[in-house]
């Protein structure tokens, strides 16, 4: 039946295409190429959105494909249909650039530090002490958790006495066995007595102290601490106090006990003690009777078989190496796997023998954990083990896993998560909580690895079955996979997008998870990736909103001294973020207690800590509690350890660079203990406590600042020669900050700072390190502020000729920054000449070309200006000279600095000079680099925006024929620069070329249509426009209306916006007619585009509309009881348009006749229609009044099916916010019943 | 309906439902007279000549019309229909 209509249909529709193909159009003929422009119904929604994307969420889930499209680099070159081409190749293709390209792998970039993430383990879970439901006998409780704590530490510090003490063995052997010499025999005996001596002196002097933890720490950590990150040891950013190396040790293979390496995650002898049952067995040997306990896959305990929860998904570890080695190895094995039954019947003779049973015995091993053995993984002690019985275990990737569906990848790695669902069990045989796990697991796979359609809806399905799911067997899957070595950032990025959505829905039942999801999410907040630190906020933000402060801070509470600074570090991290979910006042108590702990000095410097990153997370926010949070850790400047002292000095510092410029009362009681700190320090503390300094000065009134600044001046200025990086970073931004308060004179700074700093810190040295050059470049600047230009440039101009191209560079800056900021007027005649002088000769003595050469150049030309003119033939000169240069950089330079400098150069009047360079760029226009083409056509248009059209040299009418190639050259730069220079001419110099010439170019921008950038499709649509208004619109017109028929949306869009400013520039009285009658077309592109460039068109000229709306209504009329949703929704938009350019102008009759046919629209469901409809009403309530529109929607609010009174209470609401006052007059009498009054008398009232 | 066109008139909606005196599809006639009478007093009250319109035919006080109408708007209709399901 319904087959019958639709041929009908389609009969019907070929019947009126070619009634209407005979008519003519004024374009020409439109007997469009049928191959090209599909009249296929399905074709017709192309290019179009169907729906609009609602949430952010959905954008960025959906349209990966279309982002590729999109977001182009500035430079890319290649035709689309080769990036295609490359984009679709498939895997069996071998990327050439796979080793040169960075590994995507998030454990192939991170550095040292990073890596000790994978030192943490899953622990189990804990008991959630505020569900009052019994935990169950795996969960561990808070006071479970603390001990183990602490036995860590024991563990720890017993470990490096006896570290201590083998060292000092090895080196008194190495001492005896050395010393043939007597002499030297002698020395080390003297030197031995000695340190025997200290070492004696100092037990003593910690045995009357009686502290347990800190004997150690006494004499060793700190100051090693010092000298070795100061010979150069990579300190990472991310450890704000500098962590104590661990010392190198020298294992001695004949001691007692094997220490264990802590450090390397991979190799060494695994750690198996905070996740073990009994502390006490922590160590165990191999030899050990029961081989449970034993790590046997290296340090990483997840999927640990030891574990009293074993996690789910039995993963075991692998290091890229050894997947690569396995990925290898698999190849070998699959060319010399086992034969199939059906590979040996083909092969074998069907007579003559007999296939045997298997003994019934035999037994086929199926255990999974065995089965995982069997492939070569890194694990040490496993022992000899059969290899590979199963057949069933797949070789090859499978195309297809069962009730997935096709991934778009399935690494190798992921079978060791993933293999479960290979096995092809039965569901049937399967209990439950398997079947769950399972289930689980492939919605897993399908976020992991699926396709973005796959993605989206596996990911709501998740969010919605979370709380079936529970919590436990979720994160028993979702934790393993993000400790997984191999995980790859987009991979990180969904499984935690994941835990971020299930959360919300887990609620409270996350609880016993929080250590377990807190240990695989603190890692994120160190990231180098700035989203991945942002994706790890949001989470530990949700999670304790989820979980609660109690809960958070009883997880936490154990890792705040733990023995590892990367533990701590972490944890000082995430806690500022539950600060920042749940509000500072929250866990102010609890952050009171920790700074004062006085159970060991971690938890103090670790609760100052997360004061310090509440400070930096927080910012201003932290005002309100600014003395609390100072109060709570201002005891810590006069702690007995250095490292407790230091990072309170940081924390201050932090707090006041937050609360800046307010809030200098609460920081007054540290303001004595920073003074004092100042003197007693040296090396890193003083770092610390000057910078905390630096921090508070700003926030103080002009004379305490003065006085302040004075005497820590002093100090500072000792300090300028330090060779430490770290404290002079420091004390360049204390002085930044010091001579950027009021009260500091600039005299002062003339003659006690300066001196001292050219001195020491314009040196050459400093420009090699990055931080330290934009330190010392910020700072110069600062002090310009203060003293002056003159002085400054005055001071470093010499250098401009140094013979270190970094230094020369840093000058440079230095100078371009100074002067843009001060201008020029306080540089004499003298320093001038210099200027000038040295600004060419670093210029011309660069070897890489750099930016900052150029803005240097472009700032101090243009800041000069007219007195600059004696010095412009040179300047010239050595433009043309390097316009000529082999180097393409080079002459790129060159013609950039032509547009820099060219309004100058006419400011001093030097228009033959600008000639001459006009002749000399059109020459180079046969440029082959597209970067260096695109600059000598920017240097062009600044010379033709300058010197104007009839003076241009060479004139306009030679110089734009050779600019009609250039447009069809594919690179952004040289478009957009062609483009507008091509367009500035049109609108400037038309007339100096023929109509002919202009019609040519017309076709070229066509094509420029499709450009990437916004930029250039607005200069290109400009152009058109300008283009019109010189040679009259029909051409043009013609051109743009033929170009609709095009299948690509985008340049159809284009053109439509193209022909409405056609018709802005020229009336649009010489369109309009070509355009309506374009309507006649039997195609939906060109109605289509006709309706929007009649929308766009309505929507430029506002009010002159009131002379077409008549003209165009049989027309909207038509498209709006058109059949095709587009048509109505595009003439929807048009409406909208007009009715609001003719409001008040007396074209009520035919809007209200446009309502008529808007009105039976309202019940459209596609999302892009029904907006359009109601903005379409919402414009003709502007013009037409609240009250026609009250009536018609009166019809609707009570209508006895829900559907048509939801959409009229739509817009009524509407109606209603946009006319209240307005309507009460238009409501309808409602008649008094028995209990109520309804009607409105106040109304009625007559004089 | 798909999700998306969900979304759009759940967003519109959201938006009207911040104002006052917006309806939807379950307003029954009271509420939606309530809001009317309570609009059309403001509308009086602020327009100052159509308050001083209706003091003179009252013959009464601009300040007590305003004030008897501002009472009014407490419950203009009469005392709350109970709601049907």
């Amino acid at each position: 039946m319904s087959d019958d209509i639709d041929a009908q249909i389609r009969a019907a529709q070929i019947a009126r295409n070619k009634q209407s193909a005979e008519k003519a159009s004024l374009v020409g003929s439109v007997s469009f190429d049928t191959d090209l422009y599909s009249e296929k119904g399905a074709a017709k929604f192309e290019g179009y959105s169907t729906s609009l994307p609602m949430n952010l969420d959905e954008e960025e889930d959906g349209d990966e494909g279309l982002e590729n499209q999109t977001k182009k680099l500035s430079s890319y070159t290649a035709p689309r249909q080769i990036l295609d081409e490359m984009a679709s190749m498939g895997d069996d293709e071998v990327d050439p650039m796979a080793d040169i390209r960075p590994s995507r792998k998030i454990s192939d970039r991170e550095s040292e530090y990073h890596a000790r993430r994978l030192n943490r383990q899953l622990s189990p879970e804990r008991v959630d002490a505020f569900s009052g439901k019994a935990a169950s006998s795996e969960a561990r409780s808070y006071g479970e958790v603390m001990r183990e704590a602490e036995l860590n530490r024991e563990h720890a510090e017993l470990q490096r006495k006896l570290q201590e003490r083998q060292k000092e063995d090895d080196a008194r052997r190495q001492q005896t066995d050395s010393s043939v010499d007597l002499q030297a025999q002698a020395q080390a005996q003297a030197k031995a007595a000695v340190e025997r001596a200290k070492a004696a002196a100092a037990s003593a002097a910690t045995s009357t102290r009686k502290r347990r933890w800190d004997q150690e720490e006494k004499k060793s950590e700190w100051e090693e601490d010092d000298s070795t990150s100061a010979s150069g040891a990579k300190s990472s950013k991310w450890d704000e106090t500098p962590k104590a190396d661990a010392p190198a040790r020298k294992r001695n293979r004949w001691d007692e006990t094997p220490v264990e390496a802590s450090t390397s995650a991979w190799d060494a002898t695994p750690r198996t003690d905070a996740g073990g049952v009994t502390p006490g067995g922590s160590k165990r040997s191999r030899w050990d009777e029961t081989p449970v306990g034993v790590d046997q896959y290296a340090a990483t305990p997840i999927g640990n078989l030891g574990l009293m929860t074993p996690v789910a998904g039995q993963a075991v570890p692998m290091t890229p190496e050894a997947a690569n080695a396995m990925r290898w190895e698999k190849e070998i094995d699959y060319r010399n796997r086992y034969l199939s039954d059906e590979e040996l019947d083909t092969m074998f003779p069907t007579e003559g023998y007999k296939i045997l049973e298997p003994p019934a015995t035999y037994m086929p091993i199926r255990t999974p954990a065995r089965k995982l053995m069997a492939t070569p993984t890194p694990m040490g002690q496993a022992g000899f083990m059969m290899q590979e019985e199963d057949r069933s275990q797949m070789y090859d990737v499978p195309p297809e896993i069962p009730g997935v569906g096709g991934l778009q990848f399935f690494k190798p790695e992921d079978m060791q998560h993933f293999g479960k669902l290979l096995d092809k069990k039965d569901e049937l045989e399967l209990s439950v909580e398997e079947l769950k796990e399972r289930k689980i697991m492939r919605t897993l796979l399908k976020i992991k690895n699926g396709t973005p359609p796959m993605r989206k809806t596996a990911l709501r399905q998740i969010t919605d079955k979370a709380r079936e799911f529970g919590a436990g067997p979720l994160f028993n899957q979702i934790l393993p996979l993000l400790m997984s070595p191999t995980l790859e950032d987009q991979e990180r990025h969904l499984l935690v997008k994941v835990i971020d959505r299930i959360l919300y829905k887990l609620d409270d039942l996350v609880r016993p998870y929080v250590h377990k999801i807190l240990v695989v999410i603190e890692p994120l907040l160190i990231d180098e990736d700035y989203y991945a630190r942002v994706e790890g906020r949001e989470i530990i933000s949700n999670l304790s909103k989820a979980a609660g402060l109690a809960t958070m801070i009883a997880t936490m509470r154990p890792d705040i001294d733990h023995v590892d600074e990367y533990v701590r570090n972490t944890t000082a991290r995430a806690f500022s973020v539950v600060a920042s979910a749940l509000g500072i006042p929250a866990l102010l108590p609890f952050l009171k207690a920790v700074c004062r702990s006085k159970k060991s000095w971690q938890a103090r410097h670790t609760g100052i800590k997360i004061v310090q990153q509440i400070a930096i997370l927080l910012g201003c926010a932290v005002l309100p509690h600014l003395k609390s949070l100072v109060d709570a850790i201002a005891h810590g400047l006069e702690d007995e350890q250095q490292k407790v002292r230091t990072i309170t000095a940081l924390a201050i510092a932090a707090l006041a660079e937050a609360a800046a410029p307010y809030g200098i009362e609460s920081f007054d009681i540290v303001l004595r203990p920073l003074w004092a700190g100042i003197k007693k320090h040296r090396g890193k503390g003083l770092a610390a406590f000057l910078k905390a300094i630096g921090c508070i000065i700003p926030l103080m009134d002009a004379e305490y600042a003065n006085y302040y600044t004075k005497e820590v001046m002093i100090i500072l200025i000792r300090e300028f020669q330090s060779p430490d990086e770290e404290m002079k970073k420091i004390v360049l931004k204390v002085v930044k900050q010091c001579s950027a308060t009021d009260g500091v004179e600039p005299q002062y700074i003339k003659e006690e700072i300066l001196p001292e700093f050219f001195k020491h810190f314009w040196v050459r040295r400093m420009a090699l390190d990055r931080r330290n050059y934009k330190q010392l470049v910020e700072t110069t600047v600062e002090l310009a502020q203060r003293v002056g230009v003159a002085e400054i440039v005055s001071k470093i101009v010499e250098d401009l000729k140094d013979e270190s191209e970094p230094y020369r560079k840093m000058v440079m800056e230095t100078i371009d920054k100074v002067v843009s900021e001060l201008g020029t007027a306080d540089i004499d005649q003298r320093l001038e000449v210099t200027l000038i002088d040295g600004v060419l000769y670093s210029f011309q003595e660069q070897t890489v070309e750099d930016v900052v050469m150029l803005n240097g150049f472009g700032t101090v030309v243009n800041s000069l200006g007219l007195r600059v003119k004696p010095y412009l033939q040179q300047i010239c000169s050595t433009i043309l000279w390097r316009l000529n240069n082999k180097s393409a950089k080079v002459r790129q330079q060159a013609a950039d600095l032509i547009s820099r400098i060219a309004i100058v150069m006419r400011t001093c009047g030097e228009e033959k000079l600008m000639g001459q360079l006009g002749v000399v760029l059109y020459e180079y226009l046969g440029e082959e680099y597209p970067e260096v083409l695109g600059s000598i056509l920017r240097g062009l248009k600044s010379i033709v925006n300058v010197i104007g059209m009839g003076n241009m040299t060479p004139p306009i009418k030679d110089l734009l024929p050779r600019l009609t190639p250039i447009l069809k050259n594919r690179h952004e730069k040289v478009q957009e620069n062609c483009i507008d220079l091509v367009g500035r001419i049109a609108d400037r110099g038309a007339e100096f070329v023929s109509a002919r010439e202009w019609m040519r170019i017309c076709f070229e921008l066509l094509d420029m249509l499709k450009a990437h950038k916004k930029g250039i499709r607005r200069a290109t649509v400009n152009t058109f426009g300008y283009i019109a208004k010189a040679i009259g619109p029909q051409d043009v017109l013609a051109t743009l209306l033929n170009n609709l028929k095009v299948q690509e949306r985008q340049n159809r869009v284009c053109t439509t916006v193209a022909i409405a400013i056609v018709a802005e520039t020229c009336s649009p009285f010489t369109v309009l007619p070509a355009l309506m009658n374009e309507y006649r077309v039997p195609e939906l592109n060109v109605q289509n585009g006709v309706l929007k460039s009649l929308s766009f068109l309505f929507e430029y000229i506002g009010e002159m509309g009131k002379d077409y709306c008549y003209a165009v209504t049989p027309l909207l009329e038509d498209a709006l009881m058109d059949r095709d949703l587009v048509h109505r929704q595009t003439a929807c938009t048009t409406v909208k348009h007009m009715s609001l350019g003719v409001l008040g102008l007396g074209c009520e009759d035919a809007l209200q006749h446009l309502l008529n046919h808007v009105w039976p629209n309202i019940f459209e469901t596609s999302p892009h229609v029904i907006n359009a409809v109601m903005e379409a009403i919402d414009g003709l309530r502007v013009a037409l009044g609240p009250a026609t529109l009250t009536h018609y929607v009166l019809q609707g609010l009570f209508h006895p099916a829900r559907r048509v009174r939801e959409i009229y209470w739509k817009i009524y609401n509407n109606l209603y916010i946009g006319a209240q006052d307005a309507i009460v007059a238009y409501y309808p009498r409602i008649e008094d019943d028995s209990r109520n009054t309804y009607e409105r008398y106040d109304l009625d009232l007559m004089i | 309906m798909s999700s998306a066109v969900m979304n759009v008139n759940a967003q519109l909606e959201h938006l009207q439902s911040k104002h006052v005196g917006t309806g939807h599809a379950d307003t029954n006639k009271f509420e939606w007279a309530v809001n009317q009478h309570r609009d059309t007093y403001a509308s009086i009250i602020g327009h100052s000549s159509m308050l001083a319109y209706t003091a003179v035919a009252e013959n009464e006080s601009i300040g007590r019309k305003k004030f008897e109408m501002i009472e009014k708007m407490l419950q203009p209709c009469g005392p709350p229909v109970a709601k049907e399901d």
